[in-house]
């Protein structure tokens, strides 16, 4: 858009677009009448019905019409503007309008389908609603679309397995990646796991991953290094790391943050510390590195006890694989002792999907036995004895035990707090990371740019960690495979010279996108940050916070024609 | 959906199939079977006026059956594309009857009755495989009498009760009371029909129906010639029309009782985790049981609910939290048990019979709607798509993926999410289908890289 063609925007020429949408409009009002009425308003120079207006041949109308009669503003009556405005918006911008000078009318969703049975009534609300719209348009101002650079280049946090192949994901998509680990090794909590639940042993799977990820030219590693500030938005980030090399600062254009859980250590319940009480993990090494004779187990009896610490009413969560975790576990130590009574004492066995069922059987199939307790009624550990009311026999049962296992949850890591602080991303009650939909987009925060996979998020097998961390990868490159960001013209700007830095934009501003300038004690606004949500305009108290496209001006004429 | 619509980079091939797929990684030909619409995609508005007009109705399968559509449609009204499409099978005009009216109703002049199936050459890098699953169909279990007892539906038909564009419009009206709603409006047709045929004696007699009857059987009408002529008649059809409408004011007076269902039980594992169907925990249904079981009582907060599973597998990210809400503020008692047998009960009401594993007994418990967790089971072609892609299948019938690479099937360059996979819940779905996403990028690069 030239500044020229933004100059004949001082006269008003609005020309109206009314769509019948087959009879979905005109079946319930008057659409030639409003249309005829649309031509009395002022500005307006040219009006036009459509059957649809959103078809091939209402495009083509709209265009001719900017071109014949020199219209400077478009306005479409018909549907929602969720599913139409960037079809007619960019369709003016093809005729060589600015698409910001186009405004868009319900008259369907808002009124022909409320209102039908009452003709005469919607015809007057949808001329109404017209006539507010055309006063809007007449005050729209030319905006242009802000543009932002993007820098190539991605960090990482957490080198456990949903970081690793999120890095080497990246990296297969020719983006440079930074990848930061607090421990001195990569590799996470799956370093502690002995073997898959695919048989492989996690040692040997997590080493050709790692020496992928290490042999690499475009993934820098750091282990034993911490993030220590970021700052910035999406595209043109800047952190600081402390590594072993000493402080690095490096500029970026994304986030993931794949930081992990760790394992709940069950201080004080079901007897652990006591002989003969183990969590699931220790076990892991117990048997990767076969001592389990040393804990006592002598292959007479194991008894797992499942949701040990978790499902109560101080961690209400199920913490999703530890079940798997203990029959993979049950399952292998029934190989190494085929006499041994191993059973596992649980309330609800969470072995979704096909392999892990399949573990189910194979575990019954073994001999490991499976019995119920209820939360109501939980197991006794004392002195090498588990003590458990049978849910499903209504018996108390007693046995000798010469090792007890506690399936402990996964718990949210306690810098994980501080992490999301200096993000300035959200955690849940629980302290994971709080993705920004829990359904349709497990993988994003809110924030652009920022994203997150694994167990940092909620407990994941190494399966699910390692899609996660794939998945990452997509979401990463759909904003980094392009040349520039663009994004909406409509986003919140603040008049320095009435500002008075009074900063009660601040903390209202959803996406931290307001800052404050000490030097010139006035608040400002990153555009690319902003999203256009209008809090800081309806707070500024000396109006010097405004949204492009929603000045107040412009409502007030919007409302002023109702 | 609608930004995949929208979006430049896609161009979407809705009611298409694939059919040969060859080549390599980052070279692939994809022959792809567009099939007739009978609706040019171009010009079609997607308006439905031609939908309104057509006088076919079909089964709408969408509505898993509880409505009709017409044989010009949509599959559902939000649907991407909104392109309608003839159903070939019904459509009058092609089933060589005389028809035609939503060719002349339209006025983007879409409709094609010539049009034929297509097939189109793709040149792509990679294949995602996203087709999905089938529901598992609980008539092969016979001790639940799905195909016997109106009131025991699957889930995925209560999600269609539920819904408020739905048949019942969101209210839980049962199958069996929605029957018999609709033996009253037929009644209803018949008892006009039949009141009709009285009115032309009456009017030509210039006598009541009912006074006619009387006076005929104690002999104190006056039998004209002209009356005598039609006197049989008469009695025998106003004999009919009370018959009539005796059984009318019956069924209505039942259907004054008919209130919406209000005790439910939901019933997990249905063809899941049964070694005569599928070994497998399909994963999602327990969490759909408990969602239904919230919006039902939120519909109407005397609904309760009993959801009967062996374990309930809430493993999601808050799921036991929402399970726990549930049982804490909508009524539902989740109970460990495996249902024996469904038996009919008084008023259609199904009757389970299963071990109470609380109190160690068998209990016969009457409900008013039963509603099956059906099984996720692998789509009933996957055989043939499979050789199609030259990819292997595993044991439980899903695409084959090696765990270290959880998105790659068999063959290089072709990769799987969703329930195409394993049975999953949507985050997981599509979490796996921004891997599979990444996985495809990667391969068309690397691709490129070695040419």
């Amino acid at each position: 858009m030239s500044k020229e063609t933004m100059k004949i925007c001082e006269q008003p020429r609005i020309g109206v677009f009314v769509c019948d949408c087959g009879s979905n409009i005109a079946g319930h009002l008057d659409c030639a009448d409003v249309a005829e009425y649309a031509k009395t308003l002022p500005h307006v120079v040219y009006v036009k019905e459509n059957l649809y207006t959103c078809s091939e041949s209402g495009i083509v109308e709209i265009k001719t019409a900017i071109a014949k009669e020199k219209l400077n503003r478009v306005l479409v009556a018909s549907c929602s503007p969720r599913t139409h405005h960037p079809l007619f918006s960019s369709s003016c911008a093809e005729a060589g309008l600015n698409p910001y000078l186009f405004e868009m009318v319900n008259i369907r969703d808002q009124c022909s389908w409320v209102h039908m049975g009452k003709r005469e009534e919607a015809t007057q609300k949808a001329k109404l609603l017209i006539k507010m719209g055309v006063a809007k348009a007449a005050g729209l101002e030319p905006q242009e679309e802000i543009e932002s650079s993007l820098i190539r280049k991605i960090l990482v946090v957490g080198g456990g397995i949903a970081g690793l192949s999120a890095a080497q994901a990246l990296s297969d998509m020719e983006l440079d990646v930074i990848l930061v680990e607090k421990a001195q090794n990569f590799g996470g909590l799956l370093r502690s796991v002995g073997t898959l639940d695919t048989g492989d042993t996690a040692e040997a799977f997590l080493g050709r991953v790692i020496e992928d990820v290490e042999s690499r030219p475009n993934i820098s590693c750091h282990t034993g290094a911490n993030v220590t500030s970021t700052g910035g938005y999406i595209g043109n980030y800047k952190v600081t790391m402390d590594t072993k090399d000493g402080e690095v600062t490096e500029k970026i254009g994304a986030m993931v943050v794949a930081t992990g859980a760790v394992p709940l250590i069950p201080e004080g319940i079901f007897g652990y510390g006591g002989k003969g009480v183990i969590t699931l993990m220790e076990l892991e090494r117990k048997l990767a590195t076969d001592t389990l004779e040393d804990a006592g187990f002598a292959g007479k009896r194991m008894v797992f006890i499942q949701c040990a610490g978790a499902r109560s009413s101080k961690k209400e969560y199920c913490s999703r694989i530890c079940c798997m975790i203990a029959v993979k576990n049950a399952m292998a130590v029934k190989k190494k002792y085929p006499l041994a009574d191993v059973r596992v004492l649980y309330r609800d066995m969470q072995m979704y999907g096909t392999r892990k069922e399949q573990m189910l059987w194979d575990a019954r199939g073994m001999g490991v036995r499976f019995d119920v307790y209820s939360p109501e009624n939980l197991p006794r550990v004392e002195n090498q004895k588990v003590s458990y009311f049978q849910a499903v026999t209504g018996k108390d049962v007693e046995l000798d035990t010469e090792l007890t296992v506690l399936s402990t949850p996964l718990t949210a890591r306690t810098d994980a707090s501080a992490l999301a602080n200096m993000l300035r991303v959200p955690t849940d009650a629980n302290g994971f990371f709080l993705e920004a939909h829990a359904k349709l987009r497990p993988l994003d925060f809110a924030a652009d740019g920022i994203f997150v996979a694994g167990s940092g998020r909620y407990p994941a097998t190494a399966v699910e960690a390692r899609t996660q961390g794939i998945g990452v990868a997509a979401r990463v490159a759909a904003i980094l495979f392009k040349d520039k960001l663009v994004k909406s013209a409509i986003v919140a700007q603040i008049n320095p010279d009435s500002c008075v830095g009074c900063m009660a934009c601040l903390p209202i501003c959803p996406y931290e996108a307001i800052t404050f300038n000490r030097e010139d004690h006035i608040c400002e606004i990153n555009e690319v940050l902003c999203k256009g949500c209008g809090n800081c305009a309806a707070t500024c108290p000396s109006h010097s916070a405004l949204l492009r496209g929603y000045k107040p001006e412009q409502l007030l004429a919007q409302i002023g024609a109702a | 959906m609608l930004d995949v619509g929208r979006h430049p980079n896609i161009e979407l091939m809705a009611y298409s199939e694939l059919t040969a797929l060859t080549g390599r990684a980052g070279d692939f030909t994809a022959k792809v079977l567009k099939k007739a619409r009978y609706v040019d995609a171009d010009k079609c508005t997607g308006c439905g006026a031609c939908a309104e007009v057509c006088p076919t109705p079909v089964v709408d399968l969408y509505n898993e059956g509880h409505a009709f559509r017409k044989a010009v449609y949509s599959w559902f009204a939000q649907g991407i594309p909104s392109t309608h499409a003839i159903d070939p099978d019904y459509c009058r005009v092609l089933t060589g009857k005389k028809c035609g009216i939503c060719a002349k109703k339209c006025e983007a002049g879409a409709i094609n009755f010539d049009q034929a199936d297509e097939i189109v050459d793709l040149n792509v890098g990679a294949v995602v495989v996203a087709t999905g699953y089938d529901i598992f169909d609980p008539v092969k279990m016979p001790e639940y009498r799905y195909a016997q007892l109106d009131n025991v539906i699957t889930a995925m038909e209560f999600e269609r009760f539920l819904s408020a564009s739905g048949p019942t419009e969101g209210h839980i009206y049962r199958p069996s009371d929605r029957k018999i709603k609709a033996a009253k409006a037929e009644l209803e047709k018949k008892v006009a029909k039949s009141a009709k045929g009285l009115t032309r004696f009456e009017k030509k007699h210039n006598m009541d129906s009912n006074a006619f009857v009387q006076g005929l059987t104690t002999q104190s009408i006056e039998l004209t010639e002209d009356l005598a002529k039609d006197a049989e008649k008469w009695a025998a059809k106003a004999k009919d029309y009370n018959a009539l409408e005796n059984d009318f004011k019956d069924l209505a007076a039942r259907v004054d009782k008919i209130t919406t269902a209000k005790k439910l039980a939901f019933i997990q594992c249905v063809g899941s985790r049964d070694l005569r169907f599928y070994p497998f925990c399909s994963g999602y249904c327990c969490m759909h049981s408990i969602k239904e079981a919230i919006i039902a009582h939120e519909h109407d907060n005397d609904t309760q609910s009993v959801i009967f599973g062996m374990d309930i597998r809430a493993v999601g990210k808050g799921f036991e939290e929402y399970k726990i809400r549930g049982g804490n503020s909508s009524q539902i008692i989740y109970k460990r048990s495996r249902v024996a047998e469904i038996t009919r009960g008084n008023n259609e009401s199904p009757t389970l019979i299963y071990e109470d594993t609380a109190t160690q007994k068998v209990v016969k418990e009457e409900f008013d709607l039963v509603i099956l967790a059906t099984a996720c089971a692998p789509v009933k072609n996957t055989p043939e798509l499979a050789d199609v892609l030259g990819v292997d299948l595993d044991p439980y019938g899903f695409f084959e993926t090696d765990p270290a690479n959880p998105l790659d099937t068999t063959k290089a360059g072709v990769f799987v999410c969703g329930c195409a996979h394993s049975p999953m819940d949507i985050p997981e779905s599509v979490a796996q289908a921004s891997s599979a996403a990444a996985r495809a990028v990667q391969a068309v690069m690397t691709a490129k890289k070695a040419s």
